[in-house]
């Protein structure tokens, strides 16, 4: 009975190996027709070539694709160059490499396509498969940025095309980098617009409020006033895209410090933190510009007391956060908008921060708002404990 | 058998407490509106606590007794091991892993060495490791469920199980500090406070000693009652009272002579031995005199290969503790890497003082509770000699408060190990979120509970030996030459996982699945970590020399972070002065 039962366990234990095996090593199983077969390995060969070409036209990429590409075009040699250098050379011969900045210049000149023939390109070797080369260009918005040579015995017309085609659609891979540079572009200019723009109401707010402690209560204006530097200090730092939630609460208790000697008891704030999630690395000021809004939905413009909640659990391999109020809510359409990237008007900072988070987890990292209007707002997220590339 | 009340009793206020403390703690650690939470974190006591807390094991409550009682002061090295871990982890592994902000070991693999494929395999290793680690906590709770109150076996392990997989699920017991931190004061109480009247009543005894010429003996009359179908060895001639079924005869009350050699015990049956009569052994084991049990690499109780099953012991257990699922998920919770050394020297310090009691357990069963080398049970040890020793009102009291500490040990280590594997399978072998997450927790647990069912007369402290060693045979390479050297490669380290990782683990399963523990052969599977440690080492060395060209890009600046305490100005915007005070 016991050893029946032992055997059925480890046998249960083998097949979930096996079956994670199977499924973490993807076997090509159904191979289909010779066409089909050629048009996978092209695609194939093309797919691997792809991710060292979307970090740009740089040495290191080049490298690690012309391999590829003279495996697309089946040329015994492939150089790849910028306008001043050649980047890479793969294929025999590796003297011919040198030559190769020469032999594009007319082709990057003129921005078309040219044969150049064996007076130019062939060496002193009789054996050596490499008599003419023909050059492309790569371009990238409009722009000639370099050139990709095929080098073989003869040129003819299927490899012209053939190279055409494959400088093509590495420049469609080059114009990609450009895009996804902008894009990290644009975060890092909304991030410093970010860090400017918690300033104008609030500074003149804080400052109103710290000078009508001077004479009255001046030890405590000062403190406000430590207290004011230090916020200060913390936003318009100038390193790092993370920090830890410790340092962000650390700088949201400043905030609110300061808020409170504006609104006095008006503002009761509710902290529930637990202190295992403390030293998780979160997107630099992901909560402030929250916080800030809950303030403001939760006392300006309407009288009485308003609480802001925030609480950070632990949830195993996550943190959950959140930060509520019970002001005057938000139209939700309104939210969608703002987080759809269309209208960042009233939610100071709301679609920034979303964006960030899905930029760095994934889209299912996303800020989740639940509102209404006169119904109080909750914005909460979730923060992964661990990501690659993610440290404070 | 004692009124199995107090059991009962003590059994429902663990579980009770353990599920209000969470859901309570889970209120009084997160309501502050004070100011300065963000300085509140957790402090190294607390989390040290946490960390014994979950460390614990049945292994260490109840089989470490047994194992000494058994196998004499070789075992020594368990509780040893168990805790010298600690010293390899603070010296060399815990404050570059957390500075790596890496949450588990599949995290750091892919931090270190920028490789899908490693932490994939790191992910399967922690499942397994994991797994194997959990199977003997179902083991003990059944047994000590059996003990406390009589009922079969795997209604404990049951019990246990669907506990955890109701708290993982329904997010209660998630690595709460709290939580963990009483876990282990409790079972520290649980252990010591016995302990005192224990002592006290063996001096009121009159100290008794072993008797170094022969095997130990029944010091008074004594009812053995067969809880399982034992096969036993008499090697003195000895008259015993029998009831049930015994050598193909029933019996009811017969008197009888057992003769020299094997004899066969059914379930349910019972032999009243006289006092002074020599304690026949399970067949499985060996009797040995006094003075072979006290005489360190005598093999006593029937270890082939005493010198070489030790030190293959202690490597496994020296460096198989930085490699457990369930402890790097604690370190964490440090703020820095400074404060996770000062967590490690504390839980260095609560494990010391821990496993004292243990230690005493196991002599005074060895003169108090022999019967159990009959049966073969000796994983009970702690839990009879309260009842046994001290006796009465006092000792039913006695016997609740160690059942009570036993089953805190399955509820806290099960329920952190169920969460750093469900955790593990979800992220990285299901894909999703926490509909996911419940589903793993339940996939977590159900696993090594089906095989604990056919695993009951494994001795819960080698199977937990066997975790360490898969662990030290797979993370320990993986760790120490991540961190110290910079030459690892992520094929390196693959092929280091899966041969030291895939050896141990088939040494376990054979070792598990019954393969001979006798001679040379079974000396190497039942202890192999001393073989396959080195190899895991070997392999990712060599492997890595002949990749040097995959390298990751960025392993000077993860070094770097490693190693480089966070108050070190890296990075960092220019010195402000200082504000006057």
């Amino acid at each position: 009975m016991g050893d029946a039962l032992t055997v059925v366990a480890l046998a249960a234990v083998v097949l979930f190996v096996v079956t994670l095996v199977w499924r973490l090593v993807p076997l090509r199983r159904d191979l289909g027709t010779p066409a089909d077969r050629a048009t996978f390995n092209t695609l194939h060969t093309a797919s691997l070539a792809a991710p060292p070409l979307r970090c740009g036209l740089t040495a290191g990429g080049a490298g690690r694709a012309a391999r590829h590409l003279r495996a697309l075009l089946g040329t015994p040699g492939l150089a790849i160059s910028d306008t001043e250098q050649l980047l890479a050379w793969d294929g025999a011969g590796d003297g011919h490499g040198a030559h190769a900045v020469r032999h594009a210049q007319p082709a990057t000149e003129h921005a078309r396509t040219e044969v150049v023939g064996p007076a130019g390109v062939a060496c002193a070797d009789p054996d050596c498969p490499i008599k003419v080369g023909v050059v492309a260009p790569l371009v990238v918005e409009d722009r000639v940025v370099g050139s990709l040579t095929a080098y073989g015995l003869t040129a003819s017309a299927g490899l012209v095309r053939a190279t055409n085609e494959v400088a093509r659609w590495v420049s469609a891979q080059l114009e990609l980098a450009e895009l996804d540079a902008s894009r990290t572009r644009l975060v890092e200019a909304e991030l410093r617009a970010l860090r400017a723009q918690i300033s104008p109401h609030f500074v003149y707010n804080s400052l109103t409020a710290i000078a009508s402690f001077v004479r009255t209560d001046p030890v405590r204006a000062r403190e406000l006033l430590l207290e004011f530097a230090d916020f200060t200090r913390y936003s318009f730092r100038r390193h790092g895209e993370f920090t830890t939630l410790a340092e962000e609460l650390r700088s949201i208790d400043r905030y609110l410090l300061l808020e409170r000697a504006r609104f006095g008891d008006r503002l009761q704030v509710t902290l529930q933190i637990a202190p295992e999630v403390l030293p998780v690395s979160v997107p630099f000021l992901c909560i402030q510009p929250l916080v800030e809004n809950a303030v403001r939905h939760g006392l300006e413009g309407r009288p009485g007391q308003g609480h802001v909640t925030i609480v950070a659990e632990d949830a195993g391999s996550e943190a959950l956060i959140s930060v509520e109020d019970d002001g005057t809510g938000i139209d939700p359409d309104l939210v969608r908008q703002t987080l759809a990237g269309g209208h960042d008007g009233d939610s100071v900072g709301l679609g920034n921060v979303d964006e960030r988070l899905r930029q760095v987890y994934g889209d299912d990292y996303g800020l989740v708002v639940e509102t209404a209007p006169g119904a109080g707002t909750k914005v909460s997220m979730r923060v992964p404990k661990y990501r690659a590339g993610v440290h404070a | 058998m004692s009124d199995p009340t107090y059991g009962v009793l003590a059994v429902t206020a663990v579980t009770l407490a353990t599920i209000l403390i969470g859901s309570f703690a889970l209120r009084f650690s997160r309501t502050t509106s004070d100011f300065y939470v963000a300085s509140r974190s957790v402090s190294p006591v607390w989390n040290a606590s946490a960390i014994g807390g979950e460390y614990l094991s049945a292994a260490s409550f109840l089989g470490v007794a047994g194992l000494i009682l058994t196998y004499g002061v070789d075992m020594l090295w368990f509780p040893v091991g168990y805790t010298a871990g600690y010293l390899v982890l603070l010296v060399l592994v815990a404050a570059p892993l957390r500075r790596s902000g890496a949450y588990t070991l599949p995290d750091f693999a892919q931090a270190r060495l920028e490789s899908m494929l490693v932490r994939r395999i790191a992910s399967v290793m922690v499942v397994l490791i994991g797994w194997l680690y959990l199977l003997p906590q179902f083991v003990g709770a059944g047994l000590t469920l059996r003990v406390a109150t009589g009922v079969p076996g795997w209604l404990g392990g049951l019990l246990v199980a669907v506990i955890v997989v109701f708290s993982v699920a329904t997010g209660g017991m998630r690595s709460i500090t709290f939580v963990q931190a009483f876990q282990y004061w409790l079972k520290l109480t649980a252990l010591a406070v016995p302990v005192v009247f224990l002592l006290i009543a063996w001096q009121a005894d009159g100290r008794p000693a072993l008797d170094d010429s022969r095997p130990p003996t029944f010091r008074e009359r004594t009812t053995v009652t067969v809880r399982t179908d034992v096969s036993f060895v008499v090697t003195d001639p000895v008259r015993t009272v029998v009831t049930g079924r015994l050598d193909g005869t029933t019996y009811d009350a017969a008197t009888r002579r057992l003769d020299v050699g094997a004899h066969v015990a059914r379930e349910g049956a019972r032999l009243t031995f006289p006092a002074g009569a020599v304690v026949p052994h399970a067949e499985k084991l060996e009797p040995s005199s006094g003075h072979d049990w006290a005489r360190p690499l005598s093999g006593a109780g029937g270890r082939d290969h005493p010198l070489y099953s030790t030190y293959s012991l202690i490597l496994a257990l020296f460096f198989g503790t930085m490699g457990l699922p369930h402890v790097l998920v604690r370190f964490y919770t440090n703020p820095d890497g400074r404060a996770a050394r000062r967590t490690t020297l504390v839980v260095l310090v609560l494990l010391g003082a821990f496993y004292l009691f243990p230690t005493v357990y196991g002599v005074l069963a060895r003169i108090y509770t022999p019967d159990l080398l009959l049966t073969g049970a000796t994983d009970g040890a702690v839990l009879l000699l309260p009842q046994r020793v001290v006796g009465g009102l006092a000792g039913d009291l006695l016997g609740a408060l160690v059942t009570a500490g036993a089953f805190a040990a399955f509820l806290s280590t099960s329920s952190g190990l169920t969460v750093s594997v469900a955790g593990v399978l979800s992220q990285d072998v299901l894909r999703g979120g926490v509909r996911d997450f419940r589903v793993a927790g339940a996939l977590a647990v159900t696993v090594p509970f089906l095989v604990s069912l056919g695993a009951g007369s494994l001795a819960v402290a080698d199977v937990v030996g066997l975790a360490f060693a898969v662990a030290a045979a797979s993370f320990c390479p993986l760790l120490l030459l991540g961190i110290w050297w910079r030459r690892l490669t992520d094929v390196g380290a693959a092929a280091g996982l899966l041969v030291g990782g895939g050896l141990a683990t088939a040494a376990v399963a054979a070792t598990i699945g019954g393969a001979t523990r006798s001679g040379w052969l079974g000396a190497l599977l039942a202890q192999p970590a001393a073989w396959t440690v080195p190899i895991a080492f070997l392999v990712m060395v060599v492997v890595s020399r002949h990749t040097q060209h995959r390298v990751p890009p960025n392993v000077r600046r993860t070094l770097v972070r490693l190693h480089a305490p966070e108050s070190l100005p890296l990075r960092r915007d220019p010195p402000v002065h200082r504000r006057p005070a």
